[in-house]
């Protein structure tokens, strides 16, 4: 890939804004947050970021994703943990992320709107989690 | 425990922006025999003993977590670059701001990998908060010289933000891109 200036990173983005048909989901964002204190670090959080972004950018949900990192959440045991905000689902913190992992939690949680089982470590209530 | 260099930016840098600072500066330089960093903020700082006991693994501040016993970061560092016969050191003034460098010479065996440039570059810049990061990457090497710096406040408006998944993803391409050695 030839080194990009600056100029050719912002005609890029006014390129996709124009193909790009943004869909509002309640009037509100999904948001995807990604521990990434030093336990998730050591665990594989910036893999499972990286994964995460990629993966919401193959199922075209770039333009109503908002992707964050924060610190750790607690979790340490569990790291890496994924936290999951999205209208009209249970906000949810997956934990024991792994590249693979992660773009399934893409697939199932924002495209097919399901929990991904065996990776819920806090939240939802009980009733709605089914084993 | 960490495992690639770009573990270890990631977390000093994370360090750099929770301790407040309105501009934190990373420098990566490279050659064929060894890769040097160093992250500068102008945050709150710390008195001598306050670094002492932050390189100490069973301190913390107790603010991210009340209970918590351990601050791994920087020990994790300092194991690291000890294994690897690199070097370590840090200042700080209180009230100014840290300065923390670090080397790993590549030819030892226990020196870690580089990792992902691109990806920490990425995670680094999208760290939470209004402060601004400035990152300078170097590399000078027999296969060809490397220099480009970043501003976070310049990627930040060519993007309109660097929170949505289609700014993260293009911003990926854009920080590979500058790994090249030309321009088009």
């Amino acid at each position: 890939m030839a080194k990009m200036t600056l100029e050719q990173l912002r005609k890029l983005r006014e390129d996709k804004k124009q193909d790009l048909t943004r869909r509002e989901v309640e009037g509100k964002e999904i948001q995807i947050i990604v521990g990434m204190g030093t336990c998730g670090i050591a665990a594989g959080a910036k893999q499972t970021f990286d994964e995460i972004v990629k993966a919401v950018d193959e199922y075209g949900l770039g333009a109503d994703v908002i992707i964050r990192q924060t610190g750790c959440m607690g979790l340490c045991y569990v790291e890496p943990t994924v936290e999951v905000v999205m209208p009209g689902m249970p906000t949810v913190i997956y934990g024991k992320m792994t590249q693979e992992t992660a773009k399934e939690l893409v697939r199932k949680h924002l495209v097919e709107k399901s929990l991904l089982e065996n990776h819920i470590f806090d939240r939802p209530a009980a009733d709605i989690v089914k084993k | 425990m960490h495992y690639a260099l770009e573990d270890y930016v990631l977390d000093i840098a994370q360090n750099a922006v929770e301790a407040g600072a309105g501009l934190v500066r990373v420098e990566i330089a490279e050659t064929d025999k060894a890769i040097s960093v160093a992250v500068a903020d102008d945050g709150v700082g710390m008195t001598g003993e306050e670094v002492a006991r932050a390189l100490d693994p069973f301190y913390t501040d107790g603010k991210k977590h009340a209970k918590r016993k351990v601050g791994l970061g920087l020990p994790f560092l300092v194991q690291a670059t000890r294994q690897a016969e690199g070097s370590f050191g840090i200042e700080s003034r209180k009230g100014e701001g840290t300065r923390v460098s670090f080397s790993f010479p590549k030819g030892n065996v226990d020196a870690p990998p580089v990792g992902d440039l691109p990806g920490l570059f990425r995670s680094i810049l999208c760290l939470p908060g209004a402060h601004e990061m400035t990152i300078r990457r170097t590399r000078t090497s027999e296969t060809g010289d490397l220099s480009y710096e970043l501003s976070r406040k310049e990627l930040a408006e060519a993007l309109g933000g660097l929170e949505r998944g289609d700014s993260l993803a293009m911003l990926r391409d854009f920080l590979v891109s500058q790994e090249e050695d030309e321009t088009d």
